[in-house]
């Protein structure tokens, strides 16, 4: 036998891990009072759609987490929230549901085969409006301007164009990546005139931004609770009364007749308690953010060269997102350089095989490929502290400084280099 | 030590990482995204690059206790891999694109970004050993399980490169062995299929899908003598030493079954003939490396050759031969090019690098132009070259 080459190590080196997560946008940890109200009611559990006590019981704690959900999205009845398992089902079924009740409940031969959508949405529309193209829908896909905020002429003018043939407009309140507002009062407005369904994906919104689904002249609202520290597994559609999407799931006719099948409970009540927590102070929680973020900001730009800021600045940026590409760095090695510190950040948003791709929204903004692989978001969430915030802008020079050596995967590695 | 392993969700992998774990190092393991558009589930008999492998691999990682990541390589590998892949069979060469990924993506891609971002070494899969000589050089040797012995495929590394690899499995007896370890380790790859086909051609038919990618022009099948004996659909599709479905009606005059002896993607002509036109004794090749320093030994002249053994494919013989350098060229030789090339997305030109000469004793056959010719001397490798031209005879004496 050969002798191994395999140097063993004495002992193996353990990592000092303080979990600084700034990852809220992509799932937020549940609070502790959301965290009582959800585990009280799994212990309680029943079908709320049961005649006995015990489900009358379920029953009206259910109907006032809806009422209360309703009170804080500015809904007029607590009818308008349909409970789904999700932002991505809302956004399928907002779609496609809307789509089809425009269009007498069939694909065929729309009359009303135009959708309107941003160039920037989460793939949960991107997709399904790429599906309803397959079934004969035609897509007019809108710009947004390089802070990643939609043209408004140019998304009025379309919409204008031909209102009579156009099935629904879908914008999102806020950008889910680099955070940048949208003029959804105005989209939502002239939608309203028209007589043209508007679907918000308020996903992102929801906690941040003062969203009033009535005044904002939507049919269709998405949002989500464990963007806001709710459960997994529970979001809404809200969806105007004299709305009547096709139905996409069928069964026992829960939640209108559109969305059959046994209403969660504990995710509800747990997700309303999510949604007063988020929205009940939400200009003294919107300004807690901002503090933060700018911090964040403001430290970023200072101490790194070639750091630019994406999306917007200011009132035009959700409070608590930050969202930067970093010159010479693959997105990957800068997340690579962050968690082995432990810090917890994202390059845009998770995808399903855990690839970072240069991403749609920022490619949509007019960057170039490798500058989209550079980006780093940095998104806070009701436990970030100021002491977190400052440990990032302690470790980040370092991690940009090694992840610029480690180079872009574009480049021709050194060992290619001159081979002779 | 730092190290990063490779992993691919397959069974040899996740015993290497598992390996380096128990070794003491801090391990990390990273998944490389090579496919822009990766399947769902596996298929066939690939063993990487779908969704359900990296999973594999994430899972493997997490009953390890190490973190995880996927690097996405992709556009790299297209450009360096997929289309030269492309681009070399439209140029009537055959090419080994699993020396390419490890040419130019996991021993220089990655290992470049592992170095940068803080790890002393990467470690992959590969049967395959790296030895330390007495002053901690490294020399790559074949692996234990020579059915197995991946060293062929990992000629194209230079020292430097091997400076920092490991290969925690290339020194087990058997791949039973390694599959029995993983069972024992509760590894759910354990009985995971071997893969034997290209990564990127999902259903492992290499010539339909490069009849998708590269124009296909009819032409003319003719012998060594320029008469013409049928036609084809496109040479590209054909291979040095292919017997059958040829197509040819006319009947050889001795009566013995033709091969495929030549492509000319210039005339776009198959060229066939007997199984003795097969036979080569000299083979130069172009962009030599060398596994560490070059033998100290070697001239450049065919009286200063050195004697080793060559070997032409993965999982071919080697044969006794006789090597020696050439000279260094920008470019490679000047060859006749398809027209077929302008149509078909070619990387810029790499430089040919030195020559390298080899003389075999016993003939070679169904040797094409695009392979890779890898030089031992016992279980050591050498270096390699890229077959550029063969000679029936032997050059030196």
């Amino acid at each position: 036998m050969r002798h191994c080459s395999w140097p063993k190590s004495a002992t193996r080196p353990k990592i000092e891990r303080v979990p600084i997560y700034l990852d809220h946008a992509a799932t937020s940890p549940m609070p502790a009072e959301v965290l009582d109200v959800y585990t009280a009611e799994l212990a309680r559990r029943a079908n709320p759609s049961a005649l006995h006590a015990v489900g009358q019981a379920a029953r009206m704690r259910i109907e006032q987490a809806r009422e209360d959900i309703a009170d804080a999205v500015g809904a007029a009845t607590s009818s308008e929230v349909i409970f789904t398992s999700g932002g991505t089902e809302a956004d399928n079924f907002a779609l496609k549901g809307l789509y089809l009740a425009r269009n007498g409940g069939s694909f065929d031969a729309p009359a009303r085969p135009r959708v309107l959508t941003s160039t920037i949405e989460h793939h949960a529309i991107l997709d399904s409006v790429e599906w309803l193209e397959t079934q004969g829908a035609e897509v007019v896909s809108l710009d947004v301007d390089a802070e990643g905020r939609l043209d408004l002429d140019a998304a009025l003018a379309e919409l204008r164009r031909e209102p009579e043939r156009t099935a629904v407009i879908s914008i999102m309140a806020a950008n889910n990546e680099i955070g940048t507002i949208q003029p959804i009062a105005e989209i939502g407005a002239a939608a309203k005139e028209l007589g043209v369904p508007f679907h918000i994906d308020a996903v992102q919104a929801l906690g941040q931004i003062p969203l009033d689904f009535a005044a904002l002249g939507a049919t269709a609202m998405t949002i989500t609770a464990h963007k806001i520290g709710g459960p997994v597994g529970i979001g809404a559609l809200l969806l105007d009364r004299a709305a009547a999407p096709a139905p996409i799931l069928h069964g026992g006719g829960q939640e209108r007749g559109v969305r059959s099948g046994t209403l969660d409970v504990a995710g509800a009540v747990a997700f309303a308690k999510a949604v007063e927590l988020s929205t009940g102070d939400l200009e003294h929680r919107a300004a807690g953010f901002t503090a933060l973020r700018d911090r964040l900001i403001d430290g970023i730009e200072s101490t790194i060269d070639g750091a630019r800021l994406s999306g917007r600045r200011g009132r035009g940026r959700l409070p608590a997102n930050a969202h930067f590409t970093f010159t010479g760095c693959e997105g990957d090695s800068l997340l690579f350089g962050l968690d082995a510190r432990g810090l917890a950040t994202s390059t845009g948003s998770a995808c399903s095989a855990g690839v970072s791709r240069p991403s749609h929204v920022l490619l949509a903004c007019g960057m170039d490929e490798d500058t989209a692989r550079s980006a780093q978001r940095f998104s806070l969430g009701h436990d970030t502290i100021e002491a977190e915030v400052d440990a990032l802008l302690e470790v980040l020079p370092a991690v940009v400084d090694q992840a610029r050596r480690a180079g872009m995967v574009s480049a021709t590695p050194r060992w290619m280099q001159g081979a002779s | 030590m730092r190290i990063l392993v490779a992993m691919s969700g397959g069974v040899d992998s996740s015993v290497a990482a598992a390996r380096a774990v128990d070794a003491g190092h801090e391990v990390v393991g990273v998944h490389l995204a090579l496919s822009r558009m990766p399947g769902t589930l596996r298929t066939g008999s690939r063993g990487c690059c779908t969704i359900e492998d990296s999973r594999d691999a994430h899972r493997v990682a997490g009953m390890l206790g190490i973190p995880f990541y996927v690097w996405d390589f992709s556009e790299r590998f297209k450009e360096d891999i997929v289309d030269d892949f492309i681009a070399e069979y439209a140029a009537g060469r055959t090419p080994n694109p699993c020396m390419r990924c490890n040419e130019r993506i996991k021993f220089a891609a990655l290992l470049d970004r592992a170095l940068a971002l803080g790890f002393d070494a990467i470690a992959t899969g590969h049967y395959a050993e790296v030895i330390r000589d007495s002053e901690g050089n490294p020399e790559l040797h074949r692996g234990e399980d020579l059915a197995k012995d991946q060293s062929y495929v990992l000629g194209v590394l230079t020292g430097e490169q091997l400076e920092h690899c490991y290969f925690p499995i290339g020194a087990t007896a058997s791949k039973a062995e390694v599959r029995a370890e993983a069972a024992e380790r509760g590894f759910s790859v354990a009985n995971k299929p071997d893969s034997y086909d290209i990564c990127f051609i999902p259903d492992g038919d290499t010539k339909a899908w490069l009849a998708d990618k590269i124009p296909m022009r009819p032409g003319l099948i003719k012998d060594a003598e320029g008469e013409v004996l049928g036609q084809h659909d496109g040479a590209m599709t054909y291979t040095i030493g292919q017997r059958k479905g040829l197509g040819i009606q006319k009947p050889a005059a001795d009566g013995k079954p033709r091969f495929v002896t030549g492509l000319d993607p210039a005339s776009n002509t198959v060229t066939v003939g007997s199984r003795a036109d097969l036979s080569v004794s000299h083979l130069t090749g172009i962009r030599t490396s060398w596994c560490g320093p070059v033998p100290a030994d070697i001239g450049a002249e065919p009286g200063t050759a050195i004697d080793c053994e060559v070997q032409i494919r993965a999982h071919s013989d080697p044969v006794p031969a006789r090597a020696w350098l050439g000279d260094f060229v920008a470019e490679a030789p000047e060859h006749e090019v398809s027209p077929i090339v302008d149509e078909v997305e070619v990387p810029a030109a790499r430089p040919a690098g030195q020559l390298m000469h080899i003389d075999v004793d016993e003939e070679l056959s169904g040797v094409a132009p695009g392979q890779t010719m890898v030089i031992y001397r016992g279980s050591r490798v050498l270096g390699q070259a890229t077959i550029d031209r063969t000679a029936k005879d032997r050059l030196g004496v």
